[in-house]
This record gives structure tokens, C-alpha cells and sequence, in this order.
């Protein structure tokens, strides 16, 4: 089918972040950040663990919200006009989140009843997605009975089912191995080219990020560090770099500078809070 | 922050951009849905797992048969005339075992909150509201079993029940607004509580409570002052009162009974569905 569509003139954006600060108490998860996803492409998040992705991801997805800043997806506030985002949105979230008393088309159905699909197109939808994800055998089974891979899959599919303008991946390869890995992202790439949807994901895997996204941004600290397409972040190290490469010295460099203004208190003050939580 | 990916377009664009046009159905057709989703997904779980429709009938056996039995021959509880103490108690067992069921169904809420389907829920478009009403009513679904099972029983044991069809469907939907209530007091509790065990140990010492401050097992006319007290601010009186008036035919304030179920379920909803945020964090 076509290839993504470029920028349509005066048609809003699928996601815009405008100066998003996001507290927990006395921690920041994110401090301040802007950025834009433009139409049909695949746009990384990538940091480290704590980097403040899945904070940013909640508040697109309208489950928090920000503590100062705007988000719009596609020009909906994301606050002021939840139910249009989340009609737009596929959101597959980094926790598991499939239903294990149910089975595989139940998992799916339900969504397409919970974004409003019409009665006629909605059975077709549910097997169209899971025989997309490859579980059309398994789906009358219950997903307790599902490998790791088959259940993140399912929940690709349960994201899929509304068709959304912008599909929302927390880590969607964690806890995979290498194959299933691979072959999520090739379920995706493959939608995507269909149909042109516009992709957020976030990722601790450079070399997929290397390979799949059109643009990333790199987040330390709830802060944007870095920016760009793959390419352009490589060149600007040297001619063999990788994106780890390109990770390790923009992280690395963030972590000498608040060394110097004493960042390692900051580290402690979370660290605790973490514990506290847990 | 020197180097800042992908600016925002700059906000002096010369028109605004056109946001995407969303079609979102009105709210008479959204609660609607939601709630019949709910219902259908619940009855798929019942089908999956009917153990514990089958544990759960154990309870209410146990009431009528030991207890209802005894205290029929003990003749110790006034009955209205003609109302055998059997017949009396049996929709009083039918609105009990509704509310052992409903007053933990805040630990589904925790257990999906647990294992993330919840987050997931709430970013479909579902109000708050819907998604909480949504579940009420499945609570409700879930209890419906219990006036089957108790309705089978009074059949066997010949309670004199008035077996009219609309007046069990309206006992049903009697017994689903009322747990549809105490599964939103069990919602409420689990957004305070947010843990499985607090919870289970608050619904234990409210249950029963629940249960003896109410007209389920005697008549208020028995009861002293502070309890009398007590049953009339009990919605579980409401609802054993209606349950009466369907099934046995005593004069009975149908309207009023109703009327103060459907309020609580309402200002249940809406409490539960405030506290709906701290457990999706
Ligand atoms: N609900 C919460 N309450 C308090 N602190 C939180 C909460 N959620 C996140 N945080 C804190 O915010 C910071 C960013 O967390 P976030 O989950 O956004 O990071 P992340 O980039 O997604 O990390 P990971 O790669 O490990 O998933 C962390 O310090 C975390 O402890
Ligand atoms: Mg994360």
C-alpha cells in the first residue's frame, strides 16, 4: 500500500511536547522536555533505566498528567480532550497488560468493544489483527496457557485493533528472545508500511533502534540530551560509530557534568524514593 | 539543553494546524456499551471458571437449609401472617450472598491493577465513570447466579414464593443494583486500601455488620433502637425489603427501596471513581 504520507499542510502533528515537566513529590521524572513526531514516522525514546521514558509515554496515553507543559496528540490536548487521544492512540504499555482469564480473542475483542468499533466490522477486525500477529490458532485459547512472546504479541494485537493514527510501544521487545524480538519488530515495520501509522516506541536495544526508527531522541534524567535521525547522531561521533556508541557518550558526558554540580545526591534522593515505592 | 531534537513547530505558524477530526459517540451510547461490555466479558470469565459459581452456591445452601430450617421450627422470629420463616429468610439469603460476592470485588480491581490491565483499560475511551460502572454491573451479573441458585433451592424445599416471571426478573435486577452498590463500596475501600490483604481484612469486618444490621434475618420490628438505628441507613434493608415485596408478596415501600438502591449505586460509582486514579499510578 502507500508509503507513509508526508507532513499534510495545516494538519496537526501526531505528537507534540511542549516543555512536559512531570513530578513525583520531590522526584522529577521529567524536567522540561520538547519534542515532535512528524507524520508516518517511527520515532524513538531511548535512555537509561529511570531516563523518565514510560513518564512521558503516561501522560501522552492520558493515564498522568503533567505538572506543567502541554502535550497534543494530532492537535488534541491531552488533558482537556482525553477521549479524542485515546481514540487515536494504540498503546501497547511496558508492564504486561493482557487479560490471563480470558482468552486470545477475547483479549482483543474486548478493545474492539471498548473503542467503539461498529458491531459489523468488529469480528472481522479481531481475526484480522490476530492472524496479523500470528496467533490465529491459539486464539480461542486462554492466555494463561501463552509463551512470553505469544502474550506480548496478543497485546500488539489488543493496540492494533482500533487502527490507531499513532501507535504507542513502551519496550515492546522486553523480556524477549532474539527471534521474537525480531519478529515483533518485523510485525510492526510490516503495519507500518500498510498503513502508514506513526510509531512512538522506546527502547534499551541501540541496534534495533538503529535499524527501525526514523528519528530518536536520547533522554537522561528526564532531560533531552540528544537528537536526530540515527545517521545523522553517528556521523557526529566518527565514521565507525554505533548508536551505543552514541548512547554511552552522551549518558556518560551527562553523568560527568552533574558529577561536577553534585548530580550524585540527586541519584540518592531516588534511589530512595524507588524504595519507598517497593 | 544545547542540542534540542525536532523542535516544535514554531507557534508562529501563520493559521493554526487543523487538529484530527475524532468521532466520539455521545454519552448515552457510550455508558451503554461499556456497561454491556463489562457484563459480556464477566460471563466469559464465569464460563471459563465456574468453580467458584459452584463454591459460592455452597454458602447460601448451608443458610436456608441449617439455619432457616432450625429457627422455622423454633418459631423465635415474628413473621408477617402467612409467611412461613423459611420463605421469610430466603430473599433475605439471596441479598447476603450477592453482598459476600460483591463486597470483594475491589480485589479484581486490585489484581487487574496488579497485573496491568487496568492502566490499559483507562486508556481506551472510557470514562472513569463508565469503566466503574461498567464493573459494578458485572458484579451484578456475577450475583444474578446466587437468585438462581436460592430461587432452585425455595423450589425444592416449596418455599410459597410468587413465581410471577417479571416479578423474579425484578427481584434480579434488585439483587444486581445491589451488588452493583457493595461491589462500589468494595472499588472505594480498594482505592484507600490499594492492597489485597487490607482489603480482604476491611470487607471481613464490614461484611457481617452489613449483614446483622440489616432486616435480612429479622424483622426491624425486633430490633432494638440503636440497631433499628443502624438498618435504615443500611442499603442492604432496602434491598432485602424489595426482594420481599417481589417474591412474597408483603406490602412493602417498593419505590422508596428502589430509589435509595439506585442512589447509592450512584454516589457509589461516582466515589469509586474518584479514587480510580490512585490506583492506576
Ligand atoms: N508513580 C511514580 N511515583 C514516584 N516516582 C515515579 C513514579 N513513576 C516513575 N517514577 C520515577 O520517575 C523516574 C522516571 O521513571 P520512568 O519509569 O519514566 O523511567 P523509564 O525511562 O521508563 O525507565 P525504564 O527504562 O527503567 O523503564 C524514575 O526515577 C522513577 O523512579
Ligand atoms: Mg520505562
Amino acid at each position: 500500500m502507500a508509503a507513509p504520507p508526508a507532513d499534510l499542510p495545516g494538519v496537526a502533528l501526531p505528537l507534540t511536547v511542549r516543555d512536559l515537566r512531570v513530578c513525583f513529590g520531590s522526584v522529577t521524572a521529567v524536567d522540561g522536555i520538547s519534542f515532535a513526531i512528524r507524520r508516518g514516522e517511527v520515532f524513538g525514546l531511548l535512555g537509561a533505566n529511570g531516563a523518565g521514558k514510560t513518564t512521558t509515554i503516561r501522560v501522552t496515553t492520558t493515564l498522568i498528567r503533567a505538572s506543567s507543559g502541554s502535550v497534543a496528540v494530532f492537535g488534541h490536548d491531552v488533558r482537556a480532550d482525553a477521549l479524542r487521544v485515546r481514540h487515536l492512540i494504540g498503546y501497547l504499555p511496558q508492564a504486561l497488560s493482557a487479560d490471563f482469564q480470558l482468552s486470545g480473542y477475547e483479549n482483543v475483542w474486548l478493545f474492539a468493544r471498548l473503542f467503539d468499533l461498529p458491531r459489523r466490522e468488529r469480528e472481522a477486525r479481531v481475526r484480522e489483527v490476530l492472524r496479523a500477529m500470528g496467533l490465529d490458532d491459539v486464539r480461542d485459547r486462554l492466555v494463561s496457557t501463552f509463551s512470553g512472546g505469544m502474550v506480548r504479541r496478543l497485546e500488539l494485537a489488543q493496540a492494533l485493533v482500533n487502527r490507531p493514527a499513532l501507535l504507542v510501544l513502551d519496550e515492546p521487545t522486553i523480556g524477549l528472545d532474539p527471534l521474537a524480538r525480531a519478529d515483533v519488530w518485523e510485525r510492526v515495520r510490516e503495519l507500518r508500511e500498510q498503513t502508514g501509522m506513526t510509531v512512538l516506541v522506546t527502547t534499551h536495544y541501540m541496534e534495533e533502534a538503529d535499524t527501525l526508527c526514523d528519528r530518536v531522541a536520547l533522554m537522561h534524567r528526564g532531560r533531552l540530551v540528544a537528537g536526530g535521525t540515527p545517521g545523522e547522531l553517528k556521523a557526529a561521533l566518527g565514521p565507525e560509530a554505533t548508536l551505543d556508541d552514541v548512547f554511552r557518550h552522551h549518558v556518560g558526558k551527562a553523568i560527568e557534568d552533574e558529577d561536577v554540580t553534585g548530580g550524585g545526591r540527586d541519584v540518592r534522593r531516588t534511589r530512595r524514593a524507588a524504595q519507598r515505592l517497593g | 539543553m544545547s542540542a534540542a531534537p525536532a523542535a516544535p513547530p514554531s507557534a508562529s505558524a501563520s493559521a493554526a494546524p487543523r487538529p484530527v477530526a475524532v468521532d466520539v459517540p455521545p454519552w448515552w451510547r457510550l455508558y451503554p456499551n461499556r456497561i454491556v461490555t463489562f457484563w459480556l466479558v464477566e460471563l466469559r470469565k464465569i464460563r471459563h471458571d465456574r468453580t467458584e459459581l459452584y463454591m459460592r452456591a455452597v454458602q447460601p445452601v448451608l443458610w436456608l437449609l441449617i439455619f432457616g430450617e432450625t429457627f422455622s421450627r423454633i418459631r423465635a422470629i415474628p413473621t408477617p401472617p402467612g409467611v412461613s420463616y423459611l420463605a421469610y429468610l430466603s430473599p433475605g439469603i439471596m441479598a447476603q450472598s450477592a453482598l459476600f460476592i460483591a463486597i470483594f470485588f475491589g480485589i479484581q480491581i486490585i489484581w487487574e491493577r496488579d497485573s496491568g490491565i487496568l492502566t490499559k483499560l483507562m486508556a481506551t475511551p472510557t470514562p472513569r465513570l463508565a469503566l466503574i460502572s461498567g464493573k459494578a454491573f458485572a458484579a451484578g451479573v456475577r450475583s444474578v447466579s446466587q437468585v438462581v441458585v436460592i430461587l432452585a433451592l425455595s423450589a425444592v424445599l416449596q418455599v410459597r414464593f410468587d413465581w410471577n416471571p417479571l416479578h423474579l426478573l425484578g427481584a434480579a435486577l434488585v439483587v444486581v443494583l445491589g451488588a452493583a452498590f457493595f461491589s462500589c463500596l468494595s472499588m472505594t475501600i480498594a482505592g484507600i486500601v490499594l492492597h489485597r490483604e487490607r482489603l480482604m481484612g476491611v470487607g471481613q469486618a464490614i461484611t457481617m455488620p452489613l449483614f446483622f444490621a440489616s432486616n435480612a434475618l429479622y424483622p426491624v420490628a425486633v430490633m432494638p433502637g440503636w440497631l433499628r438505628a443502624l438498618s435504615s441507613v443500611n442499603p442492604m434493608s432496602y434491598e432485602v425489603d424489595a426482594l420481599r415485596g417481589m417474591l412474597l408478596g408483603t406490602p412493602t415501600a417498593l419505590l422508596l427501596d428502589v430509589g435509595v438502591l439506585a442512589a447509592a449505586v450512584v454516589a457509589g460509582v461516582a466515589a469509586a471513581a474518584s479514587l480510580l486514579p490512585r490506583l492506576a499510578r
